[in-house]
This record gives structure tokens, sequence and C-alpha cells, in this order.
């Protein structure tokens, strides 16, 4: 008998065979949910919206094709190519046909798409022009904030295009009491209706359509029962037959019925985590707290002596498979912003019970070894830490960062749960909370969160008050007066605050047609059925049919603001040493940096062709002579030289994240320009906006689109990560780095906080490095920060160091006898640390 | 704080925070200035020499050597609580040689006990006794460093012969109130052969009460420094010992003294 928090459980070979399987081909883009979803639409013309989408939903269900892999326990497949994706085209549609050709050798994210496909799809998509949520979207916007989008002031790119998804349903309640409970409280609620309720059209019509949606996701897993029946009498091998046997009798009870026995559980999991998805195609829908509404049923298998943890572990296994599964089309835009097929299904373990003890138990552990099982990116795997978290618990979930796979991160309840209360929870939901998607905390079966609504950049204000509101010629922004006007510090922060404050209306303009434009082109009849209060309010959860209702844009840039903020500051209005006007100048000179001939290049090359589309031909040597200004900027030596002085001491003033206390306490006033003016807006569902303070990997390419800053920062180069220090600015390890994070409000950033640091894997090695890299963790978290990732550094990491040593100035590493930056190494020693990785790494 | 003891002064060269390889928990080192070794290998040559100096590295100039005192040493130190007291950690001195300033270095292991930090130290021990004796009553681990056994190749390594070392150790052993840790710098061309290992195993075996051994594999960190402070390398032609090879003299050092024995600080 294994002791689950000393030993680990033995991983069985059919794991890594069915990882295999589903491994071998590139991914495929399949037609049939798009097919049978317009085919319904097209004979329910006339319908009351609601009633379209649970009838369209339930044709899906029926006709889909369907398959069970080779060798799979839990079944289940929304393709029939492993990892295939099937597409949406109610939500957007124009960018997935122009870029057919382009998905199979796009660096992010390929797909293969057959030729076939693309009719059967060109098709459809005629049925969908000018009936989109994107399209309802756009015309309920104000032309202003349009026109922001335009200037990429933020980017509400997600539920634009897509579903909103950022959900966690009740799953515990459907695998315990099976979906006719979910149809039972429809249909007693449908029997409360009375014909003379003001809302008895849209309320009964709306009830109609949970029971018809949650009637067809039984039906679906009947037709598994029907199909594992077919395959066992065909099967030869006698052990795979039995195995069919079983799974063809737990797709007849469940998810219709409770689950009786463990296995059963797992199978009504993941048909609920799967439909949801087939339903609508949001990311984000979290799984939750997996090891809490699973135990239940592990428990009394366990005493029962009908399963072993073994076989209990391969289960577990067969549905972290299962999650990598699902997999999901985005532009070729987005896939660079959430490269790595990524679905962000957020499964967490550990943290506290509803009535505040410690909620460690065995499915915690075995979570964490399931992860370090697949070594698959999905489920997002979290854990929650509070005080009285095991620190056993802990050191494992250590040996999972220590393999280098980013995970899990970890979360705080000593932050979270009171971050939550403060937005109108109960304790007991507070402490029930679990992640969505990357780092947005709420609570299960309850929230409709619409965490992720928009990247918002915090640097473009700043750029709009050098320019008077004026972006690219346009009048995008407030006009504040002229930059050199402004006589005190005071008066130049309230011009950004005014920018800031009027950037925030305009994105919460839109977020908010795009929330109104979901719920009167696709509510969601299967979703809502499993979110309290839906049924009670006889609305979907589109509508504001949930019990919290929140809008959660996520802002970044904090350290490049604070920086530039305190470099003004300082420099400007305190030291006198450098004017607002040479500041401006520098800043529009990009510190007179030289562009790379590549970048020069394409710089003439577009004028030129601006020029040449207005008639106007350039002879060589106005070419050639274009192409030098491009290079240099046009500037003199001597302007350039100025300019990078500038630059200079910028770079010689206090950053953020080396623990100067004065510095913190002024980002974290920073971070509150958009923490605390967002608070106060409301969206269409009743419900309040929270800031988060979280970049996904959007710092990159929005950052692409940001000029230089104050703060030394280049034009084009990437903005600041999360809550985390910009790149290579904190230079005195990950404790100074830690204690100035934590030095920011993380309870007002209540849609969730991101903190990334970097470690060398012998940070982490033997018994004693994994209780200090805890330690780490418990520290920071006793100072009130809210979330922490690590990124154990690979050997390619290192080089990229060696190359790019300015992103990389806190990194640590170990050097024989002790840890250093790795940056401030010679190059040989920098060379036998990236072998000794090689040899160690896993 | 008015403590008295916060005035001492010192000349230090660097304080690294989040050090997890010299001593227990998460620690942060304070680095004093001045040594009396000239050990071939040394990593810090910058420590060596009291004076203050400049290092060139990568083409920037800087000054090494600050002097402070006990009290503005310990604001940074003290930056880390939260850390120490989850990981049981504390403060470490290393350098150079914290007897090289034993005053100072008293001064500032006391002032971490009135913290409730616990307290150690990398050192040489090479020094009268009178001066280790200041700090033991303050000193709960000592990282001793045992480089050889023979007299005449630590003084042609070091600079310096092993007698008053070896002495050294025993006392500390005896007195018993720091707990002795052995480290022995694992040196190719000097210490590394199985029998030297063995020697340095069996004398760490018969000192009462040391449980531990460490060896710590030679690497390069500071070659480069050398040529910085305008000095010459001398084992520019050794490379680090291989993995192998320190497993194996790994389990020489077990077998000759029984101790608890671990490659790495």
């Amino acid at each position: 008998m294994v002791h689950i928090a000393n030993d680990h459980i033995k991983k069985s070979p059919r794991i890594q065979r069915l990882i295999d399987h589903l491994y071998a081909k590139l991914p495929v883009v399949e037609a049939d949910r798009a097919v049978l979803l317009t085919e319904s639409y097209r004979s329910s013309e006339g319908d009351p919206i609601i009633i379209r989408r649970a009838k369209a939903f339930d044709h899906i269900c029926r006709h889909i094709p369907i398959i069970i892999r080779p060798e799979e326990l839990i079944v289940g497949s929304a393709s029939q190519a492993p990892r295939g994706c099937q597409v949406f085209p109610e939500y957007s549609f124009e960018w997935l046909e122009s870029e057919f050709d382009t998905m199979e050798t796009r660096e992010a994210d390929p797909f293969h798409i057959e030729e076939d496909t693309k009719r059967t799809l060109h098709e459809v998509y005629k049925y969908w022009k000018g009936r989109t949520t994107s399209e309802l979207a756009t015309s309920y916007m104000a032309p202003e904030a349009l026109l922001a989008i335009e200037h990429n002031m933020f980017t509400p790119g997600n539920y634009f295009y897509n579903g909103i998804g950022h959900v966690t349903v009740c799953y515990g309640r459907i695998i315990t009491e099976g979906l006719e409970s979910i149809k039972r409280q429809a249909a007693e609620a449908l029997l409360e209706c009375h014909f003379g309720d003001g809302d008895y059209a849209r309320r009964s019509h709306f009830l109609q359509a949970v029971i018809a949606a949650t009637e067809a996701a039984c039906v679906y897993a009947e037709r598994y029962s029907e199909l594992a029946r077919q395959e066992a009498s065909r099967e030869t091998d006698p052990v795979r037959r039995a195995e069919l046997e079983v799974i063809a009798s737990n797709c007849a009870r469940v998810p219709r019925y409770g689950a009786r026995n463990f296995y059963e559980a797992c199978q009504s999991f993941w048909f609920i985590q799967m439909l949801l998805q087939m339903e609508s195609s949001g990311h984000s829908i979290s799984p939750g707290r997996f090891d809490q509404y699973m135990y239940p049923f592990y428990k009394k298998d366990l005493d029962a002596g009908k399963i072993t943890p073994e076989s209990a572990q391969e289960l577990m296994d067969c549905i972290w498979i299962k999650l990598n599964d699902l997999n999901k089309i985005r532009d070729a835009a987005s896939a660079k912003g959430f490269a790595g097929y990524s679905l962000f299904q957020n499964l967490i373990a550990g943290g506290q019970t509803p009535d505040g003890r410690d909620a460690t138990n065995d499915l915690s552990y075995m979570c964490i070894e399931a992860s370090m099982h697949v070594l698959l990116p999905q489920p997002s795997f979290s854990v929650r830490v509070w005080n009285g978290s095991p620190q056993e618990f802990l050191m494992r979930a250590a040996e999972l960062t220590r393999t280098g796979i980013g995970l899990p991160a970890y979360y705080n309840d000593e932050v979270i749960i009171p971050a939550l209360l403060s937005r109108g929870l109960t304790m007991e939901d507070a402490r029930d909370y679990n992640i969505i998607g990357c780092v947005e905390p709420q609570k299960a079966g309850k929230t409709d969160g619409w965490h992720d609504a928009a990247f918002y950049n915090m640097c473009r204000p700043l750029e709009l008050v050098f320019s008077n509101g004026v972006d690219k010629g346009v009048q995008v922004g407030l006009q504040t007066g002229d930059v050199t006007a402004f006589r005190t510090f005071d008066e130049f922060y309230d011009a950004y605050k005014k920018q800031q404050n009027y950037m925030l209306s305009l994105l919460v303009n839109a977020d908010n047609a795009i929330d109104v434009a979901h719920a009167e082109r696709c509510p969601l009849p299967f979703l809502s059925g499993m979110i309290e209060d839906c049924i009670g309010r006889g609305k979907s959860v589109q509508e504001g049919g949930a019990v919290y209702n929140f809008t959660g844009p996520q802002g970044f840039g904090i350290a490049n603001m604070a920086d530039s903020l305190y470099a003004i500051k300082t420099l400007v209005y305190e030291q006198h040493k450098l004017s607002m006007a040479d500041l401006r100048d520098a800043l529009a000179a990009n510190y007179g940096k030289e562009r790379t001939p590549e970048e020069a290049q394409e710089v003439a090359v577009e004028v030129a062709r601006a020029l040449a589309a207005d008639g106007v031909t350039l002879t060589e040597a106005q070419v050639r002579k274009l192409y030098e200004t491009a290079r240099t900027g046009g500037l003199s030596e001597e302007q350039r030289a100025k300019y990078q002085a500038i630059h200079g001491m910028l770079e010689e003033v206090p950053k953020f994240g080396n623990d100067i206390a004065e510095v913190d306490a002024f980002a974290r006033d920073v971070a509150y320009t958009y923490t605390r003016p967002l608070q106060n807006f409301m969206n269409p569902r009743g419900g309040h906006y929270q800031a988060g303070l979280y970049p996904v990997s959007a710092n990159v390419p929005l950052g692409a689109q940001t000029g230089a800053t104050p703060d030394g920062r280049y034009a084009g180069t990437p903005v600041a990560d999360g809550v985390s220090p910009s790149a290579g600015r904190d230079t005195h390890g990950p404790t100074a780095s830690a204690n100035s994070v934590s030095r920011l409000d993380h309870y007002i950033a209540s849609n969730g906080t991101l903190f990334n640091m970097k470690f060398h894997p012998s940070a982490l090695a033997g018994r004693e490095g994994l209780a200090n890299f805890v330690a780490l963790i418990r520290s920071y978290f006793d100072q009130k920060g809210s979330h922490m990732q690590f990124n154990v550094v690979s050997r390619e990491t290192l080089i990229d160091a060696q190359k790019h040593p300015e992103n990389y100035r806190s990194l640590v590493v170990r050097v024989a006898g002790y840890s250093a930056l790795f940056t401030t190494l010679s190059r040989s020693l920098q060379d036998d640390i990236i072998n000794r990785t090689e040899q160690t790494s896993m | 704080m008015t403590k008295e003891y916060n005035q001492v002064p010192g000349r230090i060269f660097d304080i690294q925070r989040y050090s997890i390889h010299d001593g227990p928990g998460i620690r942060t080192i304070v680095f004093i200035k001045g040594c009396f070794l000239r050990c071939r290998w040394c990593c810090n040559p910058e420590s060596q020499r009291y004076d203050i100096e400049e290092l060139t590295m990568n083409g920037k100039t800087r000054v090494v050597g600050e002097d402070t005192t006990v009290g503005a040493v310990m604001t940074e130190v003290l930056k880390d609580m939260p850390y120490y007291r989850r990981s049981g950690g504390g403060l470490t001195l290393s350098g150079g040689e914290c007897l090289f300033q034993a005053d100072f270095s008293a001064a500032l292991l006391l002032a971490a006990h009135e913290n409730q930090l616990n307290t150690a130290i990398e050192s040489t021990a090479f020094s009268k006794f009178e001066r280790i004796e200041k700090l033991l009553p303050e000193l709960d681990y000592f990282l001793m460093d045992i480089k050889h056994t023979n007299s005449a190749k630590h003084k042609a390594f070091t600079g310096v012969p092993n007698e008053l070392i070896l002495e050294n150790a025993r006392k500390v052993a005896e007195d018993g109130r720091a707990q002795l840790i052995i480290r022995v710098p694992t040196i190719p061309g000097f210490n590394d052969t199985p029998a030297e290992i063995r020697d340095i195993a069996r004398f760490a075996a018969t000192l009462p009460g040391v449980k531990k051994l460490h060896l710590l594999p030679y690497h390069r960190l500071g070659q480069d420094k050398y040529s910085g402070l305008g000095r010459d390398y001398t084992l520019t032609e050794i490379l680090p010992p291989s993995k192998e090879h320190m497993q194996e003299l790994l389990d020489v050092a077990v077998r000759a003294s029984g101790l608890d024995c671990q490659i790495g600080g």
C-alpha cells in the first residue's frame, strides 16, 4: 500500500501510449460542428434565440461523429483526429477563411485542413455573414472606442472573435446527482411560471432550452455507450473487450444519472468538460477543485477495496491526457499571443474547505502525480497555499516545478479570499475559490467572471500625454495640453490619469458592447443550467443569470509606468536635470537608437509604396536617401549623442524590483491609477469591473506597438510581464524582487496578478533545495503577494541569456558552491553552466 | 536602534542575498574584505587585499571595497527577514576572511543573534585562536576549509602552512559551541587524488562533533577577475573535475570518514 504523501505512484504503460497516439500527427480542423450548427440554424429561423441555441446543440450532440481512441479508458472526443478542433462560425469566421492556406505552415500552432473541409466551410460561412457576435458587437461600440482599438490602446480581441468560456460549472453536483437533476430543477421552475408573469416569455423559453440542451448532452453520452458496446462485440482481445464493456456501462449511466463509483465520476466529469467546449468556443473552461469534488468517490471505492491508488491514478492520468485532446484554432496573430495550443483549463488542488479547514487530501497529491506522469501543458495546474498547507504537499508541488514544465502556479489564499470578500462573495464561497484560465479567482458554479476581458496597455496613455492625445496624426485621446507646460509633477500625473480614465471608459464601452452581443446572439443554455442562479432567475449566464457577475480586463506594463513616472518625477521635476522638451524629443527619436538594416529597409519600402500609391515614383538615389534616413532616424550625430545621454541618465534612476521602499511605494500608487477607477464601472449583467494585472504572453506583441517609454525602454520591445519588474531591471536577486512586487496592492487586483520568476534547476536540488524553494513562496505570500509561477530554465534559455543579457539580468543560477546572477558570469563559466544544465535536465 | 555594536566599523566588498548553499535555509552573505591566504584558485581575488581597489570587467571599472558599519550592513540583511523566518536561514560571513576583521565580524554575529537570525561563517581558520574565540559565543555554524593535510603543499598553493588551521579545527570542535562543518575545495593538481581526499576525510573524522563534510568542486568563476585586477591567474591549464571523478572522491571520503558527505555546499 502506498502512502500518498511519501511515495510516488508508478505511471501505467498505457499512459505513454495514449500520449504518443495523441501527438503523432499535426492537429486537424474539422467542419462537422459548423455544418450541423448551420443546418439547425437554417431550420429554426424565427424561433427565440435561446431555443435556436438549444436546438443547434441538440442537433450537434445527436449527429456529430464520435470516436473511441485506442486503449482509452475515458472516452469522448470533440474531433475525429487527435487534438483536432471544431470551428464556431456564430462568433466570427472571416479570419479563418482568409487563413485556410497558411494555417499549416504558420510558426505558432499550425493546423492541417483538408481541401474538402475548406470547401464545406466556405459554403457554411455564406450563411453567417452579418449574423455573428463580432459583427453585432462592432455595431454596438462607440466610434471613439473603435478608433482606440484601431490604434492599439487596448485589445478586446478574445471575446470579440470567440465565445467567452472562463467559467467553472458545478461539476460536483452533476457528478453526484446527474444532469437529470438539472432537468428536474428546470422543469419544476417551468411549472412555477405563470402565464401572467411579466417575464413569462423569456423565462419559460429559457427553461425549455435548458431542458433540451441538458437532454442533448445525455444523448451524446449514450451514443458512446452504444459505440463501446459495438466495439466490444468486435474486439478479439478479451482484456480490451472487458474494458469496452465497462465503458459502455459507464456511458449508459453518466452524466444523466449520479456516478456510483470513481470511474463513473471520472467519465461524467469528462463529458461535461468536453461538451461545454462543444457548445461554445470559449477557452479557460476550468475544472477547478477536482481534488475536492472527486474525493468522496475515491474514498468510498478505496475503503470498499474496489480501487487501488494505482488504478485511480491511471484514470486521472487518462483525464489529464484528454484535456490535451481538446483544441482550438486561433487567428495567426492571437496564436502568437497564446502560443502552445493552450486552452487554459485550470485545475487546482489544495487550499481550504468552505468552513476554513485545510482541504488537502490524497487526490491533491495524485493531481500533482498526474501532471508529472503526463508532462503536458493541460491542465493548467495550480496549487492553493495557505498558512495551514501541509509542508509535504508543497514539497511535492515543488518537485513538479523542478521538472521545468512551468507547473504548477501557486496561489495565496491569504490574499485571494479577502480580495473576493471585498467583491461581495460570502465567506464560504470565497474560501471555496478556484482559478480560471491564467490567474483569475472565482467561485465555481456561481460566477460569470468575464475574466480576460481585454488587454490594457498602461504605457499607451503616457504616450498620449506627450502627444496631447494624438496618435499617428489622429486625435485618439483627450487634449490634456502641451506636455512642456506642466509646472509640477502632480499636473503631469493628473494628465496621465485623465488619459487613462478616458481610455478605460472606452475599454468598458467596447467590452459592454461585446457582452450585449453575446447575450443577444449566443446565450448558452447547456452552460446556464450548471451555473447558479440561472434557473432561478430564468435567464442565461450571458444575460446576467449568475449569482456573481464581473468583467475583468488585464492591465500590464505596471513596472514600465512606475519606472517612467518615477524618472519624470525625479529627473524633470525634482532635480531639474532633464527638460520635458528634451525628454519628449528623445522618446520620439527612440533615444537615438539606429534601426537595423532590415528594419530600415522595411520602413523605406513602406514609405516608397505609400508614395507610389499617391502617384509619386522615386529615383534610385531618392530611395537610397530614404533608407539612410530610416536607418539613422534623420538625426545628426550631435542629436544622437544627446538622446543617448538622456537614455543613460534614465538608466541610472532607481527601478522597481530592487527592494527600494520609496520606488516600490510609488509603483503601488501608479497601479492604483488603473485598478481604482476601473472598479467603478458596471457591465450589462449588473456586475462590477475588477482589475487584473497579468499579460498572458501579450506583453511581447503589444510591446511591439508601443513607442519608447521614459524608463529607458526602447520602442517596440516587450513591456513588463504582469506585476513582475521590467525584464532585467531587478538586479538584487529573487528576494529583493519579490519584496518589491509584494508592495503592490494585490487585494484590489482581484481578477488576479501574475508574478513570474526564473530559476536554474540546481536551486531546487535535493530535499533542502525544495524546502528553500517552498520557503521562498511562503515568504512572498507572507508579504501578501497573490500568485507566483516559475520558469525553471532550460539550456535554450541560458543560450538566449548569453545572446540577450539585457533580458536576463535577474536570472539566478547555481555556480558550484553558490548561486549567482547568470549574466554577471564570464563567458567560459556560462558555458560550463550550460553544459551542466544539459546533463541534469530531464 | 542605538545598540553599541551597530557603530562598529568594517570593510566589506559585497552583500549577496538569496544564498542557499552556505548554511541552512535562505541566507544573506556578507563578504568581508581582506584575507591571510593567497589560494591560487581563489574565485574572489578582489577579496584578498584589505585595500580598496579597482576591478575592471567587461569594460567597466568598479571600486571594490566599502567602509561601512554593522548597523548599515544589518539594515540590508534584515530586508530578507521573512525568508529567514520561513526557511530557518540567516546571516553568513564570507570573504576574504571574516577573521581578518574579527571585531567587526563578532559584532555582526551578535547583531544577527539579537535579531533572531542564525549565524554562519565560511573561514580558512588561519589566525590566532583569540580571534576565533571572539566569534564563537554568537556563532552557530562554522564552515571551515581543510584544504590539505600536507603542510608544504598547502603552503605552495595557499601561501601559508596548515598546522595552525588543523590545530584551530580541533579547538573549535572541542569547544563545541559552533557546529563545525568541514569543506574541501577540490582542486585538480592540488588535492584531487583519492589519497589526498582520504587523508583530509580521516582527519575530519577525528574531530569531535563533526558530522558533515562537503567537497566543493573547483570552478572558474574568478578567472576573469584576475586580469581585471592586473594580476595573473596561475591555474589556466586546469578544468573543473568531472562528475564521475567527484563521485569517486565522494565515495573515498565516505569510506574514510563515515561522515555525512556531499558534493557542493
